[in-house]
């Protein structure tokens, strides 16, 4: 019972200021992309610019539009918050630390909540009774249209190869081979669609700074977009531990203990989708849903009809 | 796809390259001699004020951030009274510079004058004018213009010709 809730929170903790870490994470490294420094007087390396902007932000006050509609308004940051912070419950990171020691359904409860955190982004558009909002909220639909189907599609040759939907048992099945080598099709398609379901660019359509100012989010400030944006990042990570769990053995690995292989797979995948940012530009919405139906769609089909028909001949 | 592929190669060699960023406390940018900073009042070579008191600083001045009143010493040199410069107007356009006729206005490459009270940015005479001659030196306006001075008079400027009598035919 004790371990369970020292797990719980231990988790929630960790994952909570690591989010918030990633804040600088992402501006440091975005800086070193740049041929800049990013952020670092504050504290050793910059370090501390967290705290500064969280003393700041949590200072700022807390603002809801008179035209806006009340209850949605509030409650769109603390539905993705609290939807991604759950998917996080599934992730295996150690075999001794997670916080569902047996789950059955792992898999599907994560993509279940992924998709639940669309709707922080629909609902905080509408309640925000704003056009830019609006527009970053229909194109989230726009864009959840395209990355939702094969999101789960791509993942179905993982299940099949490892014979369930429990994530310990995926990666237990990734003891001979990680799942990169067999599902690598797999692994491109599920990657390009998590870029999509969390809104990273280039695929950050629905808050496309360059033509909807902030899209979904521009009426909010202080502490409410500060939600957001953490639950942003803690998309990233979870993203990023889905990645690793799923297709590069989680924590197997020689040598180091297997905390550490989890977090170095896992950072990896953050450094990478910072990179992502750094270097691609955001297509048109019509090109993301076309490249989704068209490209995407079909090529994970392939994938997952491939995938079985080898695990039936053989 | 190749593309995108190769951006991103690209862009992550970047973390390799050298930083353009400058820290600047710790260091200082490059600024050239022509740097348009901080405004002062030289003086000649031998160590008197050059300005004259013209008003053509002031009056080319687009912000009317320059101030000054005229005064003249008994041997007929024009000098400022009072020369006050407010820095929270400046735009340090250096048309003042350009105005001056005796190199006495000159921008400088320093911009380190922040203030926490507004009125400090009123800089007076005491605080414009400096001991040197500037970025023009050897340069006296009394000693090549024509205007006679206690110890130098008509025609004895340098390269100035003795001034011409009217009543004598001679060449």
């Amino acid at each position: 019972m004790m371990a369970g809730l020292a797990n719980v929170f231990g988790i929630l903790l960790v994952l909570v200021i690591t989010a918030a870490l990633l804040t600088w994470v992402e501006r440091r490294l975005l800086g070193l992309w740049q041929d800049r420094l990013g952020p670092n007087r504050v504290g050793p390396a910059g370090l501390l610019q967290v705290v500064a902007d969280m003393i700041k932000i949590l200072f700022k006050e807390d603002w809801v539009p008179p035209f806006a509609d009340r209850i949605g308004f509030i409650l769109a940051p603390a539905i993705v918050m609290a939807a991604l912070l759950l998917g996080f419950a599934a992730i295996p990171v150690t075999p001794g630390i997670g916080v569902w020691p047996v789950d059955g359904v792992g898999l599907l409860f994560i993509l279940a909540m992924i998709s639940l955190s669309v709707y922080s982004t629909v609902l905080g558009g509408w309640a925000s009774n704003n056009k830019y909002a609006i527009l970053g909220s229909l194109r989230a639909v726009a864009q959840m249209l395209s990355y939702e189907v094969f999101l789960g599609l791509s993942l179905l040759g993982v299940v099949l190869q490892a014979r369930s939907f429990d994530l310990r048992q995926i990666v237990a099945a990734q003891a001979g081979m990680w799942f990169v080598v067999p599902q690598f099709l797999g692994f491109l398609v599920f990657m390009t669609a998590g870029i999509a379901a969390i809104h990273r660019l280039p695929f950050d359509l629905p808050e496309a700074e360059s033509e909807l100012t902030a899209g979904f989010h521009t009426e909010y400030s202080g502490m409410k977009f500060g939600i957001f944006f953490i639950g942003e990042y803690v998309g990233i990570v979870l993203v990023s531990a889905m990645l690793a769990t799923l297709f590069f053995g989680g924590w197997l690995g020689p040598v180091l203990p297997p905390l550490l292989w989890f977090l170095i797979k896992t950072g990896a995948f953050v450094a990478f989708f910072i990179l992502l940012r750094a270097a691609l530009p955001r297509p048109r919405y019509d090109q993301l849903m076309a490249f989704g139906w068209k490209l995407l769609l079909p090529l994970a089909l392939l994938n997952l009809m491939v995938t079985a028909a080898v695990l039936l001949a053989f | 796809m190749y593309s995108l592929l190769k951006t991103l190669w690209l862009i992550f060699l970047h973390l390799f390259h050298r930083r353009e960023t400058i820290e600047y406390p710790e260091r200082k940018a490059y600024l050239a001699p022509r740097w348009r900073g901080r405004i002062i009042l030289s003086r000649d070579p031998d160590g008197e004020e050059r300005c004259v008191a013209c008003y053509l600083c002031a009056v080319a001045c687009p912000v009317d951030c320059i101030a000054l009143q005229k005064g003249e010493l008994p041997g007929g040199r024009w000098y400022p009274e009072y020369f006050r410069i407010n820095f929270s107007r400046c735009i340090f356009c250096g048309y003042c510079e350009d105005a001056c006729p005796t190199y006495a206005i000159q921008l400088t490459p320093d911009f380190e004058m922040s203030e926490y009270d507004r009125r400090n940015l009123v800089y007076e005479k005491e605080d414009l004018l400096i001991s040197g001659v500037g970025k023009y030196p050897g340069y006296s306006f009394y000693r090549v213009a024509g205007l006679a001075i206690p110890g130098k008079d008509k025609g004895q400027a340098e390269n100035e010709e003795p001034p011409f009598d009217p009543k004598t035919l001679l060449p």
